[in-house]
């Protein structure tokens, strides 16, 4: 063995336990300090849109929460591949982490979209494709976790919780690509890699805002996976001297 | 530098406040609401681990002394 940094030593939850409890205060502060210098710019400082008004400032939440609400997933269905190719332990734990705040960004993206929908398309909802796939998107994630709660064995909860994630991953594309396939009453995207069709301020106020999301997310999940690090782990020596002393 | 000429125009939103404060503060109140929940669930759940450990030494012990 030798002593070079290695990377898979965290794949061990004992090894990750205390990583992740070290990371979360870093976490949680730049995903604070991005919210805010976000906001600043966001409903401060950028100019009124000019077909909108004011109310396009929902933006800056709604295209965030949207974005980590299928990036969430993404990151789900990517551990539900490793957990079931590899038999991995931690794989199953970082999926059901991730998902009850995936499962609120996306409720998040609907809320905003329908506050949104209401003044500028004189509707809450329409059954139109992005809305759509956007909802059974929710519905996954509510079916995922309903699914995992239900099935009593952990590591068969994460093998039905992951193989419905893998099928799911589908809808992540439809949603992505909605606004080209069909004709839809959302707006096309408003950034894409080679041009933005947003003044300067409100395009950074608006990657300021996803980075915080991004940042806000990986902290909340992180507290989630260390609790279920110790439920599974309970019969573990690492976790019970944990327990015998202060647990951090 | 700032867009607004006053603290209630940056209320009113042009109209439109109703709609962006409702996003917003939906939005705040969920990220504020699901950390202080995981914590808590944290803290419970780390307490009832303590005491089905304590439960099984307490076991342990008794049968290792009959």
């Amino acid at each position: 063995m030798n002593d070079r940094f290695n990377l898979y030593r965290y794949a061990a939850p004992s090894a990750f336990y205390p990583l992740a409890g070290a990371l979360i205060p870093y976490f949680a502060a730049i995903s604070i300090v991005f919210g805010l210098a976000g906001l600043y710019l966001g409903m401060l400082v950028a100019p009124t849109d000019f077909q909108q008004g004011e109310g396009y400032r929902i933006i800056f939440i709604h295209v965030p929460a949207s974005w980590m609400s299928m990036f969430i997933y993404l990151i789900m269905a990517f551990w539900a591949a490793i957990g079931l190719a590899f038999n991995t332990r931690l794989s199953g734990m970082m999926a059901q982490a991730l998902a009850p705040t995936g499962a609120l960004m996306a409720f998040l993206s609907l809320w905003t979209g329908a506050l949104w929908g209401k003044p500028m398309w004189g509707a809450w909802w329409v059954w139109d494709a992005r809305l759509t796939s956007e909802l059974i998107l929710l519905f996954l994630y509510i079916g995922y976790m309903a699914l995992t709660a239900a099935i009593d064995d952990p590591k068969r909860a994460d093998k039905a919780g992951g193989l419905l994630l893998l099928v799911g991953v589908v809808n992540i594309p439809i949603i992505y690509f909605s606004v080209k396939w069909w004709n839809t009453l959302h707006q096309g995207s408003s950034v894409n890699l080679t041009k933005s069709s947003m003044a300067e301020t409100m395009l950074w106020g608006m990657l300021l805002m996803a980075m915080c999301f991004w940042m806000y997310s990986i902290a909340v999940a992180f507290m989630r996976v260390r609790t279920i690090m110790l439920e599974r782990e309970r019969h573990t020596d690492w976790v019970k001297t944990l327990l015998a002393g202060d647990v951090k | 530098m700032i867009h607004w000429n006053s603290f209630s125009d940056f209320l009113a939103m042009g109209g439109y406040g109703f709609y962006v404060w409702g996003s917003f503060g939906l939005t705040v109140l969920i990220m504020t609401v699901e950390p202080i929940m995981v914590a808590r669930h944290r803290k419970a759940t780390i307490a009832r681990l303590k005491r089905q450990m304590r439960a099984e030494t307490r076991a342990e012990n008794r049968n290792t002394a009959e």
